[in-house]
């Protein structure tokens, strides 16, 4: 990348932009996990299946993959939130502290889970 | 101070490039006086603009180093990177030629958004009284030092993609109305900015206030509209 468009990257280098970029990942991920959670729950229907399945989510791995899309869900519940409270609450300013409240609130879930799931 | 700048500036249309000059570091010295000692010394076909040279008339907004600014009052100690300046003119605007851009897209969607005040009373009725401390008057207050510089225009990433949406200082007027009591066209406004074009467009990315300078807060004023509008909607006057 050259210098300058660097530059016009730097532009959008504060905490409501990375706010607002990560909502629009997180979401985007969520959307396209989505099909694989409904075919994971039509699997349900047939019992061996399942289990095999089930055996196949102890790997560390999978583990991993899932304390991902814990902390995606939880990033992207908690921006929601933000965002509501940015846009029906009366604007005071604290526009930061509710990003702040926000990725913490995710880290916190995500590291529950994995305290959970290990 | 005896170094010399290294000034990138962008000559042409929206297919121009790069041009640089060296331009000697002064004291005070703002991005504005320094495309001035271009124009003036090294090349009298550079366009821009401005005229108050004291951040009150708005024209003098560039994109200075990758962000937009308003010129006049940005000191080159700050905004320099490295001895170096790069000039381009605002985005989100046809480039007419060099660092100025055609603002006519621009002002039409002050008026698409109803940016036009509608008095309720004549000269001849008593002038009205507004208390200061009212939570109208307060919020009106807030968002009415605007000086149509288009900076925040220019940083907005929903205005880049979306060329229809009415834009932060647009919307940002259109609040500033909807808090004024004497204005009589407060349903009307609504309906414009809440249309598709209008505030719910807005992603509270806050690229707008992060650069206005006058630390405006569009964002803020935008979240006010789409509350007006919600609430419109849940009684059903949209
Ligand atoms: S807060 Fe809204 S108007 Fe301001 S830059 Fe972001 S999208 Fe544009
Ligand atoms: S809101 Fe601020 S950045 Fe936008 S046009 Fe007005 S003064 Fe310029
Ligand atoms: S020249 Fe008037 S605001 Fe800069």
């Amino acid at each position: 990348m050259t210098a300058s468009a660097l530059q016009r990257l730097a532009m959008r280098n504060h905490p409501a932009y990375w706010a607002f970029v990560v909502h629009r990942v997180s979401g985007v991920g969520l959307a396209l996990f989505l099909p694989l959670h409904f075919l994971v729950l039509g699997l349900m229907l047939e019992p061996r299946a399942a289990d095999a399945f089930f055996r196949w989510t102890e790997q560390p791995l999978v583990k991993l993959a899932e304390t991902l899309l814990v902390v995606l869900l939880a990033v992207h519940l908690a921006g929601g939130l933000r965002l509501l409270a940015l846009e029906f609450l009366p604007w005071s300013d604290r526009q930061k502290t509710w990003i702040a409240i926000a990725f913490g609130f995710a880290l916190f879930s995500g590291l529950l889970f994995l305290l959970a799931a290990w | 101070m005896t170094t010399d700048l290294d000034v990138q500036v962008w000559r042409g249309d929206s297919a121009g490039e790069l041009q640089r000059y060296v331009v000697p570091r002064g004291d005070k010295q703002t991005v504005l006086d320094v495309v001035t000692y271009i124009q003036r010394r090294l090349d009298p076909t550079l366009s821009y603009r401005f005229a108050c040279r004291v951040g009150m008339c708005g024209s003098c907004a560039m994109t200075v180093n990758g962000k937009p600014r308003w010129t006049c009052r940005a000191s080159v100690e700050r905004v320099a990177e490295a001895g170096s300046l790069e000039l381009r003119p605002l985005r989100n605007m046809p480039v007419i030629k060099d660092l100025a851009v055609d603002m006519t897209g621009f002002f039409e969607k002050w008026q698409e958004a109803g940016g036009r005040f509608v008095p309720t009373s004549t000269r001849h009725d008593p002038i009205a009284v507004v208390p200061p401390s009212s939570p109208a008057r307060q919020a009106a207050d807030a968002g009415i030092e605007c000086i149509n510089c288009g900076i925040c225009h220019a940083a907005c990433d929903v205005v880049a993609w979306d060329p229809a949406y009415q834009g932060p200082a647009a919307l940002n007027r259109a609040w500033t109305l909807q808090n004024d009591v004497r204005d009589g066209d407060h349903g009307q406004r609504l309906r414009a900015v809440a249309s598709g074009s209008g505030c719910l467009g807005c992603h509270s990315m806050g690229n707008c206030a992060r650069y206005c300078p006058n630390s405006l807060n569009p964002t803020g004023s935008i979240a006010g509209l789409k509350r007006l509008a919600v609430k419109a909607a849940l009684k059903g006057e949209l």
